[in-house]
């Protein structure tokens, strides 16, 4: 009907454009994306998705959690979907759109017995073909497969002779997959097989040259980098690296690759490389820094080191430190990332704190009067330690959100020097007046 | 007279020569000072140089955890600009008595290595990026003289200050003698501090801590020892009230048999 008519109908109707381009393009999209399931994939406008999942579903972990992942994915998305896996496309487009379950696996060989109680629209015809089968009496696909041929050729055309033979599978129906996007990689293949670690350097350097030209025309940098190592024996070994930051110099990346290369076996020989760019992002041209006063450290050379870091060590290894607003002296420390934004937070001013932590706090041996006073000696390893100054006590209670258990534990801290000058912290857990609160023991946490 | 001109003018060209050659040169570079006069007018150019290795150690049982050596390396550097790249052996260092001395925690990047060779390599590699305020190793074990040469040229090379920590389980580790190519080597001991109030000793409390810090080799100087108060919250050492009006205030003692 037309919108006049709606609007009159129901006062404060709520009216969109539709954008078919748009809509279009984010079908585009949506092919794309599923480019992660299966190497051919095609929107089906106006609102469907092909997918040739052929010898794909076993990574995923068979059809059906092929399908429910594809549908949890899209529904996070705030699309809503129906997925269905066939023989041929037309069965799988006909139980997707009019099948019973949202998420359908047709089993092998029985498209045809699946096709056979869906509605005649499910056969993807045009909808006065639609019209005059019902009006003949044809409401479901089983009919039309009973029924003889030729008066429908006659009466509607060749598409509906076309359409019942394919719902089988008797007459093939390939899809016109999307052109994947083309990712930047070079290849170079050797009259010889290669096995010296210089020969392979140099091959490296090469590959790395032509990368970055190509990067360069882009107006990208690399974050990720995949050199595959294909042998004789036609097996493949594989190196990755990952940059923090895009980066296209051709020395870094080089020597990125350069430093992993002892984890290649060559085997027998290598006869051909492939240098492959997973994942690239735009580099905006950053202006040099020029400045008369010397003294600004350059933030590019730390994310080319800790590139290099990373690499060699692993991300883990690689951190600085932060504070948590924890009283707690083993919480009070967190990793973040190296290059994360500086937070310029501090830990608090006027606590002391020591500069190596035991983990976890080792038990001793103490002589100290009660409540309040810190021990008059210590022994740790078997070494006694007599104090002669301390300073103390610093309560440290326990974290009620945390854990139950910390409730109402309390620790008492002191920072004491024994006669030979040397510092240590120590506690005691409990206050010494509720039991509740720790058992009294104390414990060496730290030296100064 | 004119021969003793020619002579003092050979002489004086062929130090300059020398110095030209290599070490020496350096003692003209940038240098930071300890802000102690008595530290400073020992060591070459007034002040510590930046740009080459520099060994410190802990003295006394302090020598396992290196704490000591920890503070002095992180007050030097507190008053540096820019990144500090600290390569740990064991993570056991905790990062708030650093940001008590001046070293924000915005400002260090930690590396595990997990063993003496690879904090070696992750030293050189650091010290390769010039911009970066100074490069800490802890260290247990041999540094022998080939790896100390390699971390000194690339500190020169990229003017970045190189600490090498070195801790040992065993006290006065002999490996610690070995003649490595740092250019000063100091050794930190931890000595009792007097009480917090001079005037009531009795108060309970502590007092600034107390080191006695030895030069025990420098190139370009003599060995020389000093007692002063540990790094404050702004990363400077300094002589305490009470030794600063006697008469030894830089106790110089010409150790010759001292190890390096």
């Amino acid at each position: 009907m037309p919108l006049a008519q709606g609007q009159a109908l129901v006062p404060g109707l709520t009216v969109i454009s539709a954008t078919p381009e748009r809509d279009a393009e984010a079908l585009e999209e949506a092919a794309a994306w599923c480019l992660r399931y299966a190497p051919l994939t095609a929107p089906d406008s106006p609102n469907g998705l092909w997918i040739d999942a052929t010898g794909c579903t076993h990574l995923f972990g068979g059809e059906a959690a092929t399908l429910a992942d594809i549908v949890k994915r899209l529904g996070r998305s705030g699309i809503t979907s129906r997925a269905a896996i066939a023989d041929t496309p037309g069965a799988s487009w006909a139980t997707a759109r009019y099948g019973t379950d949202p998420i359908t696996s047709v089993p092998p060989a029985e498209a045809a017995e699946a096709l056979r109680p869906l509605p005649v629209a499910a056969l993807r015809l045009d909808a006065e073909t639609i019209t005059g089968l019902r009006r003949l009496g044809f409401e479901r696909v089983g009919q039309l497969l009973d029924a003889p041929r030729a008066p429908f050729a006659l009466r509607f055309g060749q598409l509906v002779i076309r359409r019942i033979d394919q719902a089988p599978g008797s007459v093939s129906e390939p899809i016109e997959p999307i052109a994947p996007p083309n990712l930047v990689s070079s290849r170079l293949a050797f009259p010889e097989p290669l096995l010296t670690p210089e020969a392979l350097s140099h091959v490296i350097a090469r590959l790395t040259a032509l990368v970055c030209g190509e990067l360069e025309r882009r107006g990208e940098g690399a974050r990720r980098l995949d050199l595959i190592f294909e042998r004789i024996d036609r097996t493949e070994q594989a190196i990755c690296i990952g940059t923090a930051r895009p980066n296209r110099t051709l020395g870094h990346l080089g020597r990125l690759l350069d430093e992993q290369l002892e984890r290649v076996d060559p085997g027998l020989g290598i006869e051909a490389m492939r240098l492959a760019v997973p994942l690239a992002e735009p580099i905006g041209f950053a202006q040099p820094r020029v400045s008369l006063i010397g003294d600004e450290n350059t933030g590019a050379d730390v994310s080319v080191l800790v590139d290099r870091l990373v690499n060699r060590l692993g991300a883990p290894k690689v951190y600085r430190a932060a504070p948590v607003e924890s009283d707690v002296p083993e919480r009070s420390v967190r990793r973040v990332g190296p290059l994360s934004p500086l937070a310029g937070a501090r830990w608090p001013k006027n606590l002391p704190r020591p500069a190596r932590l035991l983990r976890p706090p080792q038990p001793i041996e103490t002589l100290a009067m009660l409540p309040d006073h810190p021990p008059a000696q210590f022994v740790w390893r078997r070494h006694r330690h007599r104090i002669r100054h301390a300073d103390g006590p610093e309560r440290i209670g326990g974290e009620w959100w945390v854990s139950d258990r910390e409730r109402s534990a309390v620790r008492d801290y002191w920072q004491v020097e024994d006669v030979d000058g040397r510092r240590f912290w120590l506690f005691r857990s409990g206050d010494s007046v509720d039991p509740a609160t720790g058992d009294l023991r104390w414990f060496l946490h730290g030296f100064f | 007279m004119e021969q003793g001109h020619g002579t003092a003018a050979k002489l004086a060209a062929l130090r300059a020569s020398i110095a030209r050659i290599g070490q020496l040169a350096k003692a003209a570079g940038s240098v930071i000072s300890f802000g102690v006069p008595a530290i400073d007018g020992c060591l070459p150019g007034g002040g510590l140089a930046l740009g080459a290795l520099h060994e410190v150690t802990s003295g006394g049982p302090d020598i396992e955890h290196g704490v000591a050596a920890m503070m002095l390396s992180a007050g030097i550097l507190a008053r540096l600009p820019g990144q500090v790249l600290w390569a740990l052996e064991r993570p056991d260092l905790f990062a708030p008595a650093l940001d008590g001395v001046g070293l924000q925690a915005d400002r260090v990047i930690y590396a595990e290595a997990g063993n003496a060779a690879t904090v070696l390599l992750i030293m050189e590699e650091g010290l390769r990026h010039a911009g970066l305020a100074g490069v800490v190793g802890e260290l247990s074990g041999n540094l022998s003289l080939t790896a100390s040469r390699r971390l000194q040229l690339a500190a020169e090379q990229s003017g970045v200050t190189c600490l090498v920590l070195r801790r040992s389980r065993r006290h006065d580790d002999a490996l610690f003698s070995e003649p490595t190519a740092a250019a000063t080597r100091w050794r930190v001991t931890a000595v009792p501090a007097p009480a917090m109030l001079t005037h009531a000793p009795e108060t309970p409390g502590l007092a600034r801590p107390r080191w006695r810090l030895d030069l025990v080799r420098c190139r370009g100087g003599e060995p020389a020892s000093w007692i002063v108060e540990a790094t404050d919250e702004t990363g400077h050492l300094c002589v305490p009230a009470d030794l600063a009006d006697g008469p030894a205030t830089a106790l110089s003692q010409r150790r010759r048999a001292v190890g390096g």
